[in-house]
């Protein structure tokens, strides 16, 4: 359909009378080092243990104890899983930031607030609850630091019987949450029986948001994209693992670390099937991948911003030299040191063309836990294949926070360890160049040191090498290389994660996105059909370089709408780049970049401003 | 195979072969693009001599190097092992890797001193307290050579470049600093000191540990002339032995002639033999604290104090403090490093 008229614009948000059921937003104010993160995924997993649809956004500064923290849940029977931005309910803990967190959230919503903060003065559009968290923690436990740890636990309670969360579920959640801890298991749910008793005696009750059980959680997993991404390496099969602390990329590592060592122990010898290495910088990071890839094992690293800055010399060697790596990107908010515990899509366009000279680098874009463990896979059967590094392009968004996911799928395939000579298949070979295209996809076969044959060693180098590995600076045999490194570049582009299209309609609006962007866009879609009739097809993008169909389906449209999470809308940047003029007309842009992910109010309100333009 | 053909020049006839049955001309290089007289090639003729004698595999071994003149010559020896010219500064990581993935592997890496005691400092640093098992040789000549003869930071104090300019910058002295970081294996030589340094080579084959190796190797181009502290004419009017170096490889039996007491016998990890004489009275190549004391004794007198300062056969590598696998890791099978199915379902159950 043609837009003959100016739209709508989107619904503004307000609480209606109506009762609201398995559909809200609940938002927690903490102080950080509180313990409130156990009290947040308890609360996340009880919901979710009631088969209703849920997400979880920790939105935190960048700090170990005492500063402001929030955790936002959406609770959505339909499923979306992008945030809000609105609040329902208020769970009001922490004093510093408790007045302009009342002060935000729309008429009509619940605040449940520690009793001494004394905020239900502040408005009168509001239902407050005051609960005397310190009162009630007091016969939990009688050291003093124990609770303060399990003091937060107790909103937990209260918002079970506010909201109806059964208390079996809660206490499962916690049980889970606590696992390998008993004691602190026992004495949380005694904390969250104390908060549900509480409210059960003292609190109004209240019908504007309920939770009832549903049945659209069954065999699902809570897990976070690095937790995700860790498992993905661990059965690819990553035999060295070099990284240096940055969040939000450390959690992946650490993760995996634990996994391996747990999982990758030989059990004949005890000794570990891999080496994890923690680097003094992430040059030596980037530097260890190569060594490892190019004595043949599979090898990676997990950074963010900050690192790829970092990596760039050495990205470009891995190019031009083909040497295999896989590099994660849990990318965070920049320029600069930028925002390091919030969230942006805004490495994409450096990371494109990360080092000086002509290079250029394979991306892949992951948008879910189940996605990047099976991207995981891939990577390493893709740096292996090509003889390059592939980035695997997380977020903050996605790399630490809970998702729920289905269940990962055993990868179906063999590793595949690309065009490797033995000694045997050099004795058939007459003749062989390093860097020559034998089978005319641009990819060269390459031996391994240790190779106990008199062809096997060749001198890798950044330095000018012609298609034997030698040392030139002849112009001729320079740019053969070089060519032949294009080649296969280009040729990746059918090999990589083809994009995901949903084109059912005649439909002249497109959008597209890629990575954790993809959330606010399945919602506003559903928004723009529903409330709108305004039919959209979308195409998500999995990979860098752009496979054929990206311009096929941008030339089935009349506008195109690009979402993503930078200023500067670097993934239309990188279209532009290549597509031709009539295309890149087509293209249009939303974009956020304030460290939140984006909502699809956001999305909405910047693609009515345009579509009226 | 082109390296035999195009480096036919340097070669000599085959004579006779080593315990592994291979002859010199298999353990050489490419012809050397560096300056005639450059040090740097002199070191190459005692790498080749000393894994030839040694009998070393060359497809096991493996040659890493950073950026500079220095790190060209790894082109230059061994002719049938892989080599990898890294970038600037950096050849240690790719050492560290390598290694990790296979640590069958020999690695040999070749830096400058450029190299090494300014934009790699970083990476030494790190590479000498991991004490990673290789052998790291700094062809050291206090200047930028490629670059065409700026100072580095070994340069003495009151040095001079060619064109007059004199070092204000005290020196690195990246053996004092190898020794305190962990290394395991601390030496120091000189290019034109053929028996020494090939003494000295052999043992850093034969270590177990990170072999650090800071050789003096004059740039005949840009720092040999006088008022430099690293010319041929300085070095060898004040080159101090700190003690006298010899070398038994377990394949051969002792015969050195030593008087008792004259002489520490120190058993590396292979069984070879490491024969340190005239050692000063107090001195133990053991001990970390003496050996820093009289490498900053000699910079203060002007000494270019060359021999074995420091070696400990039997530390922890890297390899063990990691619990890593014997058999190299880029050789374990697909079933080895893939857990099974049962493991990703007892994961996922756990998550639910």
């Amino acid at each position: 359909m043609s837009i003959a008229e100016p739209l709508t614009q989107p619904k503004q948000h307000e609480v209606s009378d109506q009762p609201r059921i398995n559909d809200f937003v609940i938002h927690v104010a903490t102080v950080n080092g509180s313990g409130s993160q156990s009290a947040n995924t308890a609360l996340l997993r009880a919901i979710m243990q009631m088969g209703i649809p849920v997400s979880g956004k920790n939105l935190f500064p960048s700090n170990i104890q005492g500063l402001p923290t929030w955790f936002t849940i959406r609770v959505n029977k339909d499923g979306y899983l992008a945030r809000k931005d609105h609040v329902d309910v208020l769970v009001a803990m922490n004093p510093e930031t408790a007045h302009s967190d009342v002060m935000k959230v729309p008429a009509g919503a619940l605040v449940v607030y520690d009793q001494p903060l004394k905020l239900d003065s502040l408005r009168d559009d509001l239902t407050f609850y005051a609960v005397p968290f310190n009162d009630l923690v007091k016969p939990v436990v009688d050291m003093p630091k124990l609770r303060k740890l399990v003091r937060n636990i107790i909103y937990d309670g209260v918002l079970a019987w506010l909201l109806g969360i059964d208390m079996e579920s809660l206490e499962i959640a916690i049980q889970k949450q606590f696992k390998r801890k008993p004691k602190a298991a026992e004495l949380n749910i005694k904390a969250a029986r104390v908060g549900y008793e509480f409210a059960k005696d003292n609190l109004p009750a209240q019908n504007k948001f309920r939770l009832e059980r549903m049945n659209k959680t069954e065999n699902k997993i809570l897990i976070d994209g690095n937790g995700a991404a860790a498992l993905g390496c661990m059965f690819a099969g990553v035999q060295v693992v070099t990284w240096y602390p940055i969040t939000p990329s450390s959690s992946l590592a650490e993760q995996l670390s634990d996994y391996m060592t747990r999982y990758r122990m030989d059990p004949e010898t005890g000794k570990a099937t891999f080496a994890i290495l923690q680097a003094e910088d992430e040059l030596a990071a980037i530097g260890m991948v190569l060594g490892a890839g190019w004595a043949g094992a599979r090898a990676m690293t997990a950074t963010s911003g900050p690192g790829i800055s970092l990596m760039a010399e050495f990205s470009g060697l891995a190019y031009y030299a083909e040497v295999p790596g896989v590099v994660f990107d849990v990318q965070r908010v920049g320029p600069s040191t930028g925002m390091p515990t919030r969230s942006m899509q805004g490495d994409v366009l450096f990371t494109a063309v990360l080092s000086h000279g002509d290079t250029q680098h394979i991306m892949l874009f992951p948008n879910s836990p189940e996605e990047i463990f099976d991207m995981s896979l891939e990577a390493f059967d893709l740096a292996e294949h090509l003889q390059t590094l592939i980035f695997v392009m997380s977020d903050l968004d996605l790399g630490m926070n809970m998702w729920m996911s289905d269940p990962f799928q055993y990868p179906q395939k063999p590793m595949n360890r690309g065009k490797v000579l033995s000694a045997e298949d050099l004795e058939k070979i007459q003749d062989w160049g390093r860097y020559k295209d034998v089978d005319g996809d641009g990819i060269p076969y390459r031996t391994i040191p240790g190779t106990h044959h008199p062809k096997a060693p060749y001198f890798t180098r950044g330095s000018g090498h012609t298609e034997y590995a030698r040392y030139t600076e002849d112009p001729v045999e320079f740019t053969k290389v070089l060519d032949r490194i294009k080649k296969k570049y280009e040729k990746a582009r059918d090999i990589l994660p083809a994009p995901v299209i949903e084109q059912d309609s005649n439909a002249r609006i497109a959008f597209i996105s890629y990575g954790t962007s993809h959330w606010p866009v399945v919602e506003s879609r559903d928004i723009l059909r529903n409330e709108h009739g305004i039919e959209t097809n979308y195409l998500r993008l999995r990979a860098y370089p752009f496979n054929k169909q990206v311009q096929d389906f941008i030339d089935a449209h009349d506008r195109v709408y690009v979402v993503e999470q930078n200023r500067d809308a670097q993934m239309l940047k990188l279209m532009r780049m290549e597509f031709t003029p009539e295309q890149i007309a087509k293209l249009r842009s939303i974009r956020s970049y304030d460290g939140l992910p984006m909502s699809s109010e956001h999305l909405l309100t910047h693609f009515f401003e345009q579509e009226k333009a | 195979m082109e390296k035999t053909t195009n480096a036919s020049s340097t070669k000599t006839r085959p004579q006779k072969v080593n315990r592994i049955g291979l002859d010199l001309n298999f353990y050489k290089g490419e012809k050397t693009t560096l300056c005639a007289g450059c040090g740097h090639n002199a070191i190459s003729e005692r790498l080749i001599q000393a894994f030839y004698e040694m009998g070393v595999d060359p497809y096991q071994v493996i040659k890493l190097s950073g950026i500079g003149c220095s790190s060209k010559s790894p082109a230059y020896f061994l002719g049938y092992s892989h080599g990898f010219n890294a970038v600037h500064g950096r050849m240690p990581s790719i050492a560290t890797g390598a290694l990790l993935a296979n640590r069958s592997l020999l690695g040999v890496g070749v830096s400058g001193d450029g190299d090494t005691a300014s934009i790699g400092i970083g990476q030494f640093v790190h590479l000498m307290r991991r004490n990673l098992p290789m052998i790291y040789i700094i062809e050291d000549n206090g200047v930028y050579g490629l670059t065409k003869g700026q100072f580095s930071a070994t340069a003495d104090v009151g040095s001079k470049l060619k064109t007059g300019l004199v070092n204000e910058f005290p020196a690195i002295d990246t053996c004092a600093m190898a020794i305190e970081l962990g290394a395991t294996f601390v030496a120091r030589s000189f290019s034109g000191d053929r028996k020494q340094m090939s003494a000295i080579l052999k043992a850093a084959i034969a270590h177990r540990g990170l072999a650090m190796i800071d050789v003096i190797s004059p740039c005949v181009t840009f720092n040999d002339h006088e008022g430099s502290t690293k010319s041929y004419a300085y070095v060898k009017e004040h080159d101090e032995y700190l003690d006298e170096v010899n070398f038994v490889p377990y394949f051969e039996d002792i015969t050195v002639d030593y008087e008792p007491g004259t002489t520490l016998d120190v058993e590396l990890h292979d069984g070879s033999h490491l024969l340190l004489s005239k050692l000063p009275e107090d001195y133990s190549p053991f001990d970390r604290k003496k050996a820093v004391q009289r490498l900053m004794e000699a910079h203060e007198k002007g000494e270019v104090l060359t021999g074995i300062f420091y070696v400990n056969p039997d530390a922890k590598t890297l390899f063990d403090i990691m619990h890593l696998h014997d058999t190299p890791l880029v050789e374990l099978p697909e079933e080895k490093l893939r857990p099974s199915r049962e493991v990703l379902d007892e994961i996922m159950d756990d998550l639910k």
